[in-house]
């Protein structure tokens, strides 16, 4: 295989795993509707190339930890449709057997070692993992994702300090989606590049255009490396926009008219589809085929997801305590 | 100090040592027996730590080993649950007690659910050693038990090392166990002496009978067992033969052991250096109730800490503490030695 034949088939590996998660968070809104997910959910449409692109950049065994609109960071992680959906509607063939829901998408065997619900607490946990791979003087990393807000936690500052003084093979990555909740992130925080709180704590901090899904793969694959390298930790800022309200409840009202649309210019699906036509790898009917095959596949994944029980009190129990 | 990481007695010898020593003994023994152990928090390889517990460990084991952390106890002690992700073992140490409440998150959000919410996936062994306890003239910020702030959490295990052999063995049995552990340690028990077994290990949610006795029980934690014992002492004398439970586990409480001694006493009177609502005394009485317990006394128990806050001016310091006597008067109550 060429070299661009073996980057022709990545970006349409992207371009599908980008697929697979619009077409999963649209069928997931769907489900509940028809009150077969029921709660909350926090959906991350037009955000798909911050986890597939970071995420393509990680090797076995390096690990991530995500949030609560971790939906795209599971499936980016390898996570098929149908255990997710299982675990939405609190089915025991769920990842996480049901008990976790929406926001606790995880599976510790494929490096996906949690997805808080807590707002900044994945990233010293995060910081703990790479800690641990450092002092076993293994060569492994840490990835660990979350929002604009939560640069304004204190356990974001807490842990960079420490991934910094420590030089922990961490990659701390923000997606800004410019809302935290119903606030614009400039009505929570003094800056707008948020890479820039990197600075106090030594790092690099870089913006990245998180609607493409090439530039987002190539700055974490260089943090990736500095860190593998023992050169520590990097701050990356996505710059990006969530489609839909914060979570189930929310219709985003607080949007000035035309943001939207505007972002949607540059959907990173489209932005890439687009590309991949103009270079004669992926034409447009092709593009089609593979958004009504996805389609079939999440309609399906959805409909077995829905078969299996719910978990029952006594297999529960074994998960309060491993002892 | 020193000596003790120097030259360790044989495993399984039971010596003479300080409270101190018991809980530096538990550290050299457990890093030395699993590479995977560590020891973090803030200060921790200076000098022995803040209260010297960790005296010659430093260059035992290595600065990776015994890590000091920047102040910021949330923020480490969520790094100690994902380095438990990631094949260490960590104990943090937490300064004092006070602080834990920083650590909010991470102790009652993170730890404890880490392996629920992922349905099973994780085992979480990160041990949290906590310097507890009022009696040093620390003021109102730095005198707490916490004892109870995180005994009503399942996936939490609470320890509290009331002498030197409970504070060797709870701390080897916390390290060992799969499941995160608060170790309560009281910061007035460090130059206390007592025998310690190396080697051995305690078991999880089993209280000690540290005196046999038939007419009242005294439950007791912490610095309140050395006055518990005293006060049973004392209470022979008055002609009433006292029981001295050492809890040693808020979290599982061990009920059979506590109920058995109450079904024969009919009395009890709790020794608690903390507030009596929402706490473990409280949570003994309603579990104790709640089985049936039939009771030979009025008042059925007793609370002896007061309802106000914890002083700096040292005599009004040692009134707020429960002392031996306090409890003899309670138990004499019970038996109606006194009117209640
Ligand atoms: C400690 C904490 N505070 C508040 C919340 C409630 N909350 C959930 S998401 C959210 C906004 C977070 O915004 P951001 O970090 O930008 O992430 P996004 O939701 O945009 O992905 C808030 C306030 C929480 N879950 N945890
Ligand atoms: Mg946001």
């Amino acid at each position: 295989m060429s070299e661009r034949t073996a980057g022709a088939d990545r970006r349409v590996a992207w371009y599908r795993q980008m697929v697979e998660i619009r077409h999963f968070e649209d069928k997931v809104q769907e489900l509940f509707m028809a009150g077969l997910i029921q709660g909350t959910t926090h959906l991350c449409q037009g955000q798909e190339a911050v986890p597939v692109g970071a995420i393509s950049a990680m090797a076995r065994g390096d690990v991530q930890t995500n949030t609560y609109r971790g939906h795209g960071e599971a499936l980016a992680n390898g996570m098929s449709p149908e255990t997710a959906f299982a675990e939405l509607m609190g089915r025991t063939s769920g990842c996480s057997r049901g008990v976790g829901g929406s926001m606790h998408l995880i599976d510790a065997s494929k490096g996906n070692i949690g997805s808080n619900a807590i707002v900044g607490a994945g990233a010293p946990i995060a910081v703990g993992a790479a800690m641990g791979f450092k002092l076993r003087k293994e060569p492994q990393v840490a990835l660990t994702f979350f929002g604009d807000g939560a640069t304004n936690i204190g356990t974001f500052h807490e842990a960079l300090n420490m991934a910094s003084v420590w030089k922990a093979p961490v990659i701390f990555i923000i997606t800004n989606n410019l809302y935290g909740e119903y606030s614009p992130v400039r009505s929570t925080t003094p800056i707008d590049d948020l890479a820039r709180r990197a600075d106090p704590f030594a790092m690099p901090g870089v913006v990245v255009d998180g609607q493409d899904v090439e530039a987002v793969h190539s700055a974490v694959s260089t943090a990736v490396a500095r860190a593998r390298a023992g050169e520590g930790p990097s701050l990356l800022e996505m710059k990006t926009y969530r489609y839909r309200g914060h979570s189930r409840s929310d219709p985003a009202k607080y949007r000035p008219e035309g943001e939207l649309e505007r972002w949607k210019q540059r959907d990173p699906i489209e932005l890439l589809g687009a590309k991949l036509a103009a270079e004669g790898i992926l034409s447009a009917d092709h593009q089609a085929a593979i958004k009504a095959e996805i389609q079939a596949e999440i309609d399906r994944a959805a409909e077995r997801a829905a078969q299996a029980p719910y978990p029952t009190l006594e297999e529960t129990r074994s998960y309060v305590y491993a002892d | 100090m020193s000596t003790q990481t120097e030259a360790a007695p044989a495993m399984g010898a039971t010596v003479e040592m300080t409270y101190r020593e018991a809980v530096n003994a538990a550290l050299d023994d457990a890093m030395a027996e699993d590479p995977s152990v560590i020891l973090m928090g803030e200060d921790v390889d200076a000098d022995g730590g803040v209260f010297k517990t960790n005296a010659g460990l430093p260059q035992k084991y290595g600065r990776e080993r015994v890590m000091a952390t920047p102040i910021c106890e949330n923020g480490f002690t969520n790094v100690a649950l994902g380095m438990s992700l990631t094949g260490i073992r960590p104990v943090v140490e937490f300064m004092f007690a006070d602080f834990m409440p920083t650590a909010g998150d991470a102790i009652v959000n993170q730890l404890p659910k880490y392996r629920y919410m992922s349905g099973g996936q994780f085992s979480v062994p990160v041990t949290l050693r906590v310097v507890s306890g009022a009696g040093g003239r620390f003021g109102t910020q730095h005198s707490a038990t916490g004892e109870s702030w995180f005994m009503a959490q399942p996936g939490m295990r609470v320890a509290v090392a009331g002498t030197p052999a409970a504070a060797y063995e709870l701390l080897r049995a916390a390290i060992r166990n799969n499941d995160p552990v608060l170790v309560h340690e009281h910061k007035a028990l460090y130059a206390r002496k007592g025998p310690v077994t190396r080697g051995a290990i305690a078991e999880i949610g089993k209280a000690a009978i540290l005196r046999e006795g038939t007419d009242v029980t005294i439950l007791a934690s912490l610095m309140m067992v050395e006055r518990a014992m005293a006060a049973a002492d004392e209470l022979a004398g008055h002609g009433v033969s006292a029981e001295v439970i050492d809890l040693r586990w808020v979290r599982p409480l061990d009920m059979e052991t506590i109920g058995a001694s109450v079904a024969k006493t009919g009395r009890l009177v709790i020794a608690e250096e903390q507030w009596h609502e929402g706490g473990w005394g409280a949570t003994v009485i309603s579990n104790l109730t709640r089985n049936g317990q039939a009771w030979k006394s009025v008042p059925r128990a007793v609370a002896l800490y007061y309802d106000t806050l914890i002083p700096y001016s040292p005599p009004l310091e040692d009134e707020m503490i429960p002392s031996a006597e306090r409890i003899v008067t309670a138990a004499r109550k019970s038996v109606g030695q006194i009117p209640a």
